[in-house]
């Protein structure tokens, strides 16, 4: 069946298949009761009842691959959907200076709740056109070295920063290991260590790798609940350790790369709750929701000297990694 | 092995003694690269590289500390972090099995082995990967070994040298891994505070996010011949761009040619050239001859 013929057009994703049926069966309805003298109205609120209770328990036990697949979902919002949402008087600034610009990666100036702040993202393609114009939201060097100049210009003008990450990982390209895409993220990482302003990450959809890291060494680490995190794609690490990448979902498991188990690990701050069904089922909500939160931990940091600042940053990067300390015989 | 070891039981079976060199599989070794018929014993009087065309075969980390450092006075440090399994991975087989196996087989606990010493008298911390430890993959014992070898570094008013070669972060310990990459890279930030060099030695190869983090940090970065570096693999990139890719692609030669390198340099000179870099840099007068 064409899921995509309810008038919200959304596309739903495998496992969603009951949800789409249903959701069609309800359209179908309304369809009939407009030119008919029948009432159907109690049908249809009963059937959007079982709806409700339907995505519920579909959501309620995700499995990690059903949610790496939610998190890449082609409706969900994008870095630009959220700084329109969520951000006032976004100016966006460009390049790296150097080689050019990388529009995988958006950033600029904009104010939160009147504030000045700095938003730097990775940001994908809705259609086909605009997603290889973003390449998929994997960003070239020049993409991680403007980022590391928006950080520098936030840290001279003292203003908080936000990033907001998205990415499959950096791009593997000929053009990019040419022009030293290895020592782009790791220079982000060893500034990002010691910027002397608060840094919020928020992970809205993949985060993807060493590319995602490049704008995740912050203070405070938010995950959206759908969202993932993970050393290698699924798909990579299956065809590596499995020799086959249907076993993503497999490999998707073992990893722990969602909320929860980040959160148990003490990897990940805090899980932004989202709409039922995923962020690009309500994006309103989600904005609401993701605005309350950044609210929240933004009053938390700024409270904080630089210096506390800088040290508690540093105390937490040190204390990430688990491991016993065994005598040597 | 004779008949006795082999009715042993594997726990019992563990060589005894001293046996870190690893017995010769044969007298003659042909080189992998001019295909010559060479002599081990030549070979590995020539810091295992090939006297006839100077490929660099890999080699363990305990060799590389050796041919780096002064015999006296050396202090291994970290050597009681040791790795545990916290995400329960399991993939054809346990994580704590491999560990366990990779383990015993190499005698070694994990990827990374750090050492305080001297090269030609200068005061130095050295970390070195072990490449046949889980393709020197990156887990949370590498990151921590790695900053207290940093920090070591920092209390002994030393300069830092890391020696890498590895595949990348270790998939088996997750998101533990990936954050060893930011880990490493801030602890340097600290060496540098701290006024003391950090040169970075890359050797094939030297891949993902081990290259993506401290690899690429180095106040000089220096490569041996032929090395592969790079971010990502060249069979992903052949798949990603549908592409051949270029001759010497991601090799020492091209890193130089593009600029991310400071210089390539022969292992059976690397000692010298680190000892003249790190007495400049610590403004100490030359070292004797």
């Amino acid at each position: 069946m064409n899921v995509k013929t309810n008038n919200v057009k959304t596309s739903f994703l495998e496992f969603e298949q009951p949800i789409a049926e249903l959701e069609a069966k309800i359209e179908e309805l309304r369809y009939v009761q407009d030119d008919s003298a029948l009432d159907i109205s109690e049908e249809i609120e009963r059937l959007q009842q079982k709806n409700k209770t339907l995505t519920k328990d579909i959501y309620a036990k995700l499995t990690a691959w059903q949610i790496s697949q939610v998190a890449r979902h082609p409706q969900r919002p994008y870095t630009l959907d959220y700084i329109r949402g969520i951000f006032t008087d976004f100016e966006e600034l460009h390049g790296d200076r150097a080689f050019s610009d990388d529009p995988a990666i958006v950033g600029g100036i904009a104010r939160f709740d009147g504030q000045s702040v700095m938003v730097i993202g990775h940001q994908k393609g809705r259609d086909v056109k605009e997603r290889q114009y973003r390449n998929f939201g994997m960003p070239r060097p020049e993409g991680y070295r403007k980022a590391l100049r928006l950080y520098r210009l936030a840290e001279k003008f003292g203003m908080p920063i936000i990033t907001l990450i998205d990415t499959p990982g950096a791009y593997p390209g000929i053009g990019a290991e040419e022009r030293g895409q290895s020592e782009a993220i790791a220079r982000n990482l060893y500034v990002m260590a010691e910027l002397r302003v608060p840094i919020i990450g928020v992970i809205i959809g993949e985060g993807g790798s060493g590319g995602a890291l490049a704008l995740g060494v912050v203070d405070h680490l938010m995950m959206l609940q759908y969202s993932t995190y993970s050393v290698i794609s699924p798909e990579g690490c299956a065809s590596i350790l499995w020799k086959s990448a249907d076993k993503a979902s497999e490999a998707a498991e073992t990893l722990g790369i969602t909320a929860t188990r980040l959160k148990a690990f003490g990897l990940v701050d805090r899980i932004v709750p989202e709409p039922m069904g995923g962020a690009h089922r309500a994006p309103e909500d989600m904005m609401q929701s993701l605005r309350r939160a950044l609210a929240d931990e933004l009053s938390h940091l700024q409270v904080k000297s630089i210096d506390n600042l800088l040290a508690t940053r540093y105390d937490r990067l040190m204390s990430y990694g688990k491991f016993k300390e065994s005598p040597v015989k | 092995m004779s008949w006795l070891q082999k009715l042993l039981p594997p726990k019992i079976n563990r060589p005894v003694g001293n046996s870190r060199k690893t017995v010769p599989e044969g007298l003659w070794s042909k080189c992998p690269s001019c295909e010559a018929v060479l002599y081990r014993t030549d070979l590995e009087g020539n810091a295992e590289v090939c006297p006839k065309c100077s490929y660099h075969n890999r080699i363990s980390a305990r060799s590389r500390l050796d041919l780096l450092l002064d015999a006296e006075g050396r202090l291994e440090i970290g050597a009681e972090v040791q790795p545990i399994d916290p995400l329960k991975f399991k993939d054809s087989k346990r994580y704590v099995d491999r560990l366990k196996a990779t383990q015993s087989e190499m005698e070694e606990t994990d990827s990374l082995i750090v050492m305080q010493g001297s090269i030609k008298s200068v005061g130095v911390v050295a970390a070195a990967f072990e490449f046949k430890f889980m393709g020197g993959s990156m887990g949370s014992v590498v990151g921590e070994r790695f900053a207290r070898g940093v920090q070591a570094a920092i209390d002994n008013r030393a300069p830092f040298i890391c020696v890498s070669a590895s595949g990348g972060a270790r998939m088996q310990e997750g998101l533990f891994s990936l954050m060893q990459m930011a880990k490493t890279s801030a602890a340097l930030t600290q060496l540098s505070k701290a006024g003391l060099p950090y040169v970075s030695v890359l050797t094939d190869p030297t891949m993902g996010g081990v290259s993506a983090s401290f690899a690429m940090l180095g106040d000089v970065i220096i490569a041996e011949p032929q090395a592969l570096i790079g971010f990502a693999g060249p069979r992903v990139i052949e798949q990603t761009v549908r592409e051949t890719l270029p001759d010497g692609f991601q090799r020492s030669e091209f890193l130089l040619e593009h600029g991310a390198i400071d210089m390539i340099v022969d292992r059976r000179e690397m000692r010298d050239k680190l000892a003249t870099i790190l007495t400049a840099f610590m403004r100490t007068p030359l070292s004797p001859v």
